[in-house]
C-alpha cells in the first residue's frame, strides 16, 4: 500500500541570474553581425551574377562590401566591450574568454561532458555557466577564430583604405607574418570563415541538444538571462 | 679628367636644354614630387658625376632589360641609357669574352664603394651554384663578389627580388631572392618587382637615387612606396564595375566585350601592389587589363604558387589534395553537419529509451498501489 516508499516530488532549484544584459545583447547583435559576415563574405570571394546596363546605376557589390565591413567592425567593437566585460561582469563573464584553464577540474570536466557527448555518461552535469566543454571550444572556435578574422579582416580592410592607422597597425604585420602575399591572408581570412561557420553548427546543435536534454535550461537563458533547473541535485562545480 | 655628368653626356648625344629640362619635370612629376624638384633633378643631372652601374644577370629571361631599354619616356633610348654609366651589362654593352669580364674588376676596382650593384635575376644555391655559370663561374660567386664592394643593390624584377618561376615550387635549384642569400654583406637593398618592372618605375628609380643620392621611401617590404604602395585595384579604371557588381564571366562573353570586371576570371588586381593602372605600359599605352586579361599578379612574392591565373581562390596545398578554400572548409562544414545530424539521432533514439525505462518504472510503482 502507501507503504512503499516512492522518490519525493521533484523540487526544482530556484532560477539563478547568469547572462547579464551586456551579455545577453552583445550575444545576440554578434550573432547577426557573424550572419551577415558570413553572407556577404562568401558573396564577395564568389559574386552571384553579373547585373547588366550602366555601372553608374548600379551598386550591388559595393552595398555587400558596405555590409561586410560595417558587420566586421560592430563585432570587432563588441569582441572588446566583451572581453572587457569580462573583467567586470559577473563571474559568468568570463567563462568563454578567460577560462580557468589551469583548474585540474576544470579538465575533468571537460572529460565528462566529452565521455556525455559520446553517450558513454549516463546522467549530465548541473552547471550554471557554460559546461567546461562549451568553454573550450567557444574559447578556440570562437573568441581565437574571431580574433583572427577581426585582424586579418583590418589588414585587407586596411589594403583599400591605403596609407593610414589601419594600415600601419593591421595592414603591414600581417601581410608580413604571411610572407607579404595579400592573395594568401584572403585565404586564410576564407578558410577562417568556415571554421566559423563550423562554430555556428556546433554552437547551435549543442544548445538545443542541452536545453532538450540537460538539466538546465539553455536557450532561453540567453534571452531572459536566468538559468532555470528541472531538478534539485546539487549543482556541479569543477572550479 | 673627372667622370661626365649626365647633362654632359646628353649634350654630347646631341639633346638640346628644352628636351633635358621636359625630362627632368617629367620624371618628377613620375615620382609624385613637388614641382619645385624638377630644378633639384636637373641641378643634379648638371652637376653630379655619373653614377657608375654594375648590373649583373643571373637565373633570369632578360625580360627586365627588355623593359628598360623600352623606357616609354620621350627620350628614353638616348637619356635613360645614358643616366647611369652602365659599365657592365653583358645584354646591352659591346665587349665580351675576357675583356667583359675584366670590366667588373676595373669598376670594382675603380669605384669601390661607390657603384650600385643592379641585379637581374637570381643566384641558384644548389650544387654550389652550379645552375648558372658566367665566365666559368657561379654567378653566386661574382654576385657575392660585387655586393662586397658596392654602395647600394637594386633587385630588379620578381626574380631578385621574390625568386619568381626559377623559385617556384619545388624550386630544383633552390633558385633565391638576393636579399636571402647567404653570406651577402648588408648592402641597402631596393626591390623594384614586376615580372618585368614597368619601365618608367625602373627609370624613376635611378633617377631619385641620383638627384638625392639615398633610397626613395621604401615599403615594410622594400619596395619604393611611390610605386607600390596601390594596388592595381585601387586605380583600375575598370573599378567602376566591380563596385557596381559587373563582371565578366567568360572571355567570350557581353561583359567581357563591355569591358566589364574581371574578377571572376580570377583578376589578382585586388592583391597586387604595382603601378599598372597608373603608369601603364608602352608609354602609358596600355595594361593587361586594359588589354582584357586579368592581372596575374606578377609582382608579389610568390605568385607562381597561387594556383590557376583564372581562379579567385588560391588552392591551397600541403593536404596530399590540390583544393581552395570553399572546398576544403565547404567538406569540413558539410562534415561537421552530418556528424552533428547523426548525434542528434543517436541523442534521441537514448532519451527515447530513458524514458521508456522511467515510464515503465513509473508504472510499476502505480501497479504497486
Amino acid at each position: 500500500m502507501a507503504s512503499t516508499p516512492i522518490d519525493p516530488p521533484l523540487a526544482v532549484e530556484p532560477a539563478v541570474y547568469v547572462y547579464e544584459a551586456p551579455v545577453r545583447i552583445w550575444h545576440w547583435i554578434n550573432a547577426l553581425a557573424v550572419t551577415v559576415l558570413f553572407v556577404t563574405g562568401y558573396l564577395i570571394g564568389s559574386p552571384p551574377f553579373t547585373l547588366v546596363g550602366e555601372a553608374s546605376s548600379h551598386f550591388f557589390f559595393g552595398w555587400v562590401r558596405f555590409l561586410h565591413f560595417s558587420a566586421g567592425q560592430i563585432m570587432a567593437v563588441g569582441f572588446v566591450l566583451r572581453f572587457y566585460w569580462s573583467f567586470v561582469g559577473n563571474h559568468h563573464a568570463r567563462e568563454i574568454f578567460r577560462p580557468p584553464f589551469w583548474h585540474i577540474g576544470f579538465w575533468k570536466g571537460v572529460l565528462h561532458e566529452m565521455r556525455w557527448y559520446a553517450m558513454i555518461e549516463e546522467h549530465p552535469r548541473k552547471y550554471i555557466g557554460h559546461n567546461p566543454l562549451a568553454m573550450v571550444s567557444m574559447h578556440i572556435l570562437f573568441v581565437w577564430v574571431g580574433l583572427f578574422m577581426i585582424v586579418t579582416g583590418f589588414a585587407l580592410y586596411g589594403e583599400g583604405e591605403g596609407p593610414g592607422w589601419i594600415h600601419t597597425v593591421f595592414t603591414g604585420p600581417v601581410l608580413w607574418l604571411f610572407g607579404g602575399n595579400s592573395q594568401t591572408v584572403h585565404t586564410w581570412h576564407h578558410l577562417a570563415m568556415w571554421a566559423m561557420v563550423i562554430f555556428v553548427i556546433v554552437h547551435i546543435y549543442a544548445a538545443v541538444r542541452e536545453d532538450i536534454m540537460s538539466r538546465q535550461s539553455i536557450i532561453s537563458s540567453m534571452i531572459s538571462g536566468w538559468r532555470n533547473f528541472r531538478d534539485a541535485k546539487p549543482i556541479d562545480r569543477d572550479t | 679628367m673627372a667622370t661626365e655628368t649626365f647633362y654632359d653626356v646628353m649634350r654630347r648625344q646631341g639633346i638640346t636644354r628644352r628636351s633635358f629640362t621636359k625630362f627632368c619635370s617629367l620624371t618628377a612629376a613620375a615620382l609624385g614630387l613637388p614641382p619645385a624638384a624638377a630644378a633639384q633633378i636637373q641641378n643634379a643631372m648638371e652637376t653630379k658625376p655619373r653614377i657608375p652601374v654594375l648590373w649583373l644577370h643571373g637565373l633570369e629571361c632578360t625580360c627586365c632589360s627588355e623593359s628598360f631599354i623600352r623606357s616609354g619616356h620621350p627620350l628614353a633610348k638616348d637619356v635613360i641609357l645614358s643616366m647611369i654609366s652602365l659599365d657592365y651589362d653583358d645584354t646591352i654593352m659591346a665587349a665580351a669574352g675576357h675583356q667583359a669580364e675584366a670590366i667588373i674588376q676595373e669598376t670594382i676596382k675603380k669605384y669601390d664603394g661607390n657603384f650600385i650593384l643592379a641585379v637581374e635575376g637570381n643566384p641558384p644555391l644548389n650544387q654550389e651554384g652550379m645552375s648558372c655559370i658566367i665566365g666559368g663561374r657561379p654567378f653566386l660567386e661574382q654576385l657575392k663578389e660585387a655586393a662586397d664592394h658596392c654602395k647600394a643593390i637594386i633587385s630588379w624584377g620578381s626574380c631578385a627580388s621574390w625568386g619568381c618561376v626559377q623559385a617556384a615550387r619545388p624550386n630544383p635549384t633552390q633558385a633565391t631572392p638576393v636579399h636571402k642569400v647567404p653570406g651577402l654583406p648588408a648592402k641597402p637593398i631596393i626591390k623594384v618587382p614586376g615580372c618585368p618592372p614597368i619601365a618608367e618605375v625602373m627609370t624613376a628609380v635611378i633617377a631619385y637615387i641620383l638627384t638625392f643620392e639615398r633610397f626613395p621611401e621604401l615599403d615594410l617590404q622594400g619596395r619604393p612606396k611611390m610605386f607600390y604602395s596601390q594596388r592595381i585595384h585601387d586605380k583600375c579604371y575598370r573599378r567602376p564595375h566591380f563596385d557596381a557588381g559587373q563582371f565578366v564571366e567568360k572571355f567570350d562573353d557581353e561583359g567581357a566585350r563591355k569591358g566589364y570586371c574581371l574578377y571572376k576570371v580570377g583578376c589578382k588586381g585586388p592583391t597586387t601592389y604595382n603601378a599598372c593602372s597608373t603608369v601603364r605600359w608602352n608609354g602609358g599605352l596600355s595594361f593587361p587589363i586594359q588589354a582584357g586579361h586579368p592581372c596575374i599578379g606578377c609582382s608579389e612574392d610568390g605568385f607562381w604558387d597561387k594556383g590557376s591565373f583564372y581562379e579567385r581562390l588560391t588552392d591551397i596545398k600541403g593536404f596530399g589534395i590540390e583544393a581552395n578554400a570553399d572546398q576544403i572548409g565547404g567538406t569540413a562544414a558539410g562534415v561537421v553537419g552530418i556528424a552533428a545530424a547523426a548525434h542528434a539521432a543517436a541523442s534521441a533514439v537514448k532519451r527515447a529509451r530513458q524514458k521508456t525505462g522511467e515510464d515503465s518504472k513509473t508504472s510499476e510503482l502505480e501497479g504497486q498501489d
